[in-house]
């Protein structure tokens, strides 16, 4: 998919995120936007997937370590058809499966998570087990900047370096922001670039909210050979919303009417404004 | 009644029984946590290095890795140390593992107070409480060498996760070869009509013992290897129960929310009542010495299991004069 395109579909999933976690009554909406387009990119350019087999051998896989930020996963897995949008509307809903955190129950998930500082080692253990059958899929992972203080997740890094995970791809949503305050006044994390490289993976830095740049990062997978990658995506939490952008208040706060009903307008105004850029080139 | 055959440690049959079907099978995987010596894996990294996973001191990465081979397909036995495997990792097994529902063989080693004198530390009297108020792993504690093979071999097509527990005492062989081994179907190891002797792991020997004694007092005594918590033989408890005046279990784990508590809960709400007694570890500071000095100060011995049976059958021979 080009680029202009998925600048859209953020856009759009956005929308359907604010939109679900209204409606479900609950969900984190800050780190759900702050990650939109880091999955919009691994869905629609980046990975192997086939949302008509989801259980396909030769698949990539994707954990969603930040099991919060579901919304978002749930807005682009349906997206994709791994399961009908009308799902979307049960969010929440006493016996649905689209409950607050991922399961295997939702078809294109692959393992569940919610509990932070799991979902990394499990990716590892796939890896591995890539290597150990020959087969050529890669495993992402995606974390939030606060879950990185569970120790558990440095346990499975020295893993990752270890033994030379260089198909393995960890995608940190560095958002600077958790429930309690800045990340750096909770617990310092800084400086994360520097630890990750003390522990033995490739590191890169990019902007996490830009499309093109996000595009170009994963394109340069594997950085280093013989390195597990570890790419610090620098967002903004609540991206693309005003009001809801880089505010702590924001981590699991659901929008009321009036405040779906602005943030929805701000959205359409940027896809109107998406469509006078491009178009002419659609057009063409 | 013959005297028992000693056999070897059941950690040693695991290992020797895992090798085997390994050799057959290159996704027979094992991920340990600096943990092969205890449990007897050295032969097999030596004999299979590429199928063992190893993941150093870190109980939370053992458990998730092994999550994600199985996910990809392999036959995954994460073995490390009972105490830290479900204590330290217990948030993985609960999430990675079970509701995650992957096919994970957890395999905790030197189990109960098998580690003796090492301390509280060491020792794993919580296990089974916690790992039964998780739904979806089913728990197999084998008593003798016979039961161990038979739940590895078992354990290799399991569909579901499971958690096997192991000791490092020899043990005694309890069962003729041949003997149906079924994970979630307790084996009669005696038969008896007086008392039962209901037990789990390394007990079961004792709880033998102690039906040799009370038969030579003139007592009929059954007794029932119950490897299986999860699935519960629900069917043969209470069969037993209800041709019996007491009921004695025996386990190397906590009074509270073992094999013990699991039994009285479905006799009381079945209405089945005989006299009832669960002999385990009690909710004390743990005495410390050796496995056989704790079981000594714990009454788990053929002679404490005997006289406690005995106590229970006149207590309730008194009620019913």
């Amino acid at each position: 998919m080009h680029i202009t395109e998925l600048e859209r579909k953020s856009i759009q999933y956005r929308k359907t995120i604010l939109a679900s976690i209204a409606q479900a009554g609950a969900g984190h909406t800050g780190g759900s936007l702050s990650c939109t387009d880091i999955l919009n990119v691994l869905y629609n350019r980046v990975m192997r997937v086939d949302p008509r087999n989801p259980g396909w051998n030769a698949r990539d896989r994707y954990i969603h370590s930040k099991g919060h930020s579901v919304e978002a996963l749930y807005a682009v897995l349906a997206d994709k058809g791994f399961f009908p949008a009308e799902k979307l509307a049960t969010m929440g809903r006493g016996g649905s499966h689209w409950v607050g955190h991922p399961t295997r129950k939702v078809p294109g998930i692959e393992q569940n998570t919610g509990a932070l500082g799991h979902g990394l080692s499990v990716a590892v253990g796939m890896a591995i087990a890539a290597r150990q059958d020959g087969a050529d899929y890669r495993v992402f992972t995606l974390m939030g900047d606060g879950e990185l203080t569970e120790g558990s997740v440095w346990e499975a890094s020295m893993s990752a370096a270890f033994y030379k995970l260089d198909n393995l791809v960890v995608i940190i949503d560095r958002n600077t922001l958790q429930i309690t305050g800045r990340t750096e006044n909770v617990m310092a994390l800084e400086p994360l670039a520097d630890r990750f490289t003390a522990f033995g993976y490739a590191v890169r830095t990019v902007d996490g909210n830009d499309i093109a740049a996000l595009v170009d990062i994963f394109a340069q997978t594997p950085f280093e050979p013989g390195k597990p990658n570890l790419i610090i995506a620098r967002t903004t939490k609540g991206k693309g919303v005003s009001f809801i952008e880089d505010a702590v208040e924001w981590h699991h706060h659901v929008p009321t009417a009036t405040e779906l009903e602005r943030a929805l307008a701000e959205l359409d105004q940027a896809e109107q404004r998406w469509q006078e850029r491009y178009a002419t080139i659609a057009t063409r | 009644m013959q005297p028992l055959q000693p056999g070897s440690p059941n950690q040693q049959v695991f290992s020797d029984t895992l090798l085997e079907l390994a050799q057959r099978d290159r996704n027979v995987l094992v991920v340990t946590s600096d943990s092969r010596g205890s449990g007897r894996l050295v032969a097999f990294g030596k004999q299979l290095p590429a199928q063992v996973v190893e993941v150093g001191i870190a109980e939370q990465n053992l458990v998730g890795v092994a999550a994600g081979l199985a996910s990809a397909g392999k036959r995954v036995f994460a073995v490390s140390p009972a105490c830290f495997l479900t204590a330290r990792g217990l948030e993985q097994i609960k999430n990675d593992v079970a509701y995650s529902d992957q096919p994970v063989k957890l395999v905790g080693i030197s189990a109960g107070v098998s580690y003796g004198a090492l301390g509280t530390t060491h020792h794993s009297l919580h296990d089974l409480a916690v790992l039964q108020a998780f739904n979806n792993i089913d728990i197999v504690i084998p008593a003798d060498n016979f039961e161990t093979r038979a739940a590895v071999e078992a354990a290799i097509d399991h569909p579901r996760p499971l958690y096997l527990r192991l000791g490092k005492k020899a043990m005694h062989h309890l069962h003729a070869p041949g003997t149906p081994f079924t994970i979630g179907k307790a084996i009669r190891v005696r038969r008896g009509d007086e008392v039962a002797l209901m037990a789990t792991g390394e007990t079961v020997e004792i709880a033998v013992q102690a039906a040799e004694l009370l038969a030579a007092r003139g007592v009929s005594a059954d007794v029932l290897s119950i490897h299986s918590l999860r699935p519960f033989d629900e069917a043969e408890v209470l069969e037993t129960a209800r041709r019996v005046q007491a009921v004695v279990t025996v386990e190397e784990h906590s009074v509270h929310g073992g094999l013990g508590s699991r039994v009285a809960t479905l006799l009381m709400q079945a209405g089945v009542t005989p006299a009832l007694r669960i002999v385990g570890i009690p909710d004390e500071y743990t005495y410390t010495g050796s496995q056989q000095e704790i079981f000594a100060h714990y009454g788990i011995t053929p002679d404490g299991l005997a006289t406690t049976a005995e106590v229970l059958l006149e207590g309730r021979r008194v009620l019913t004069r």
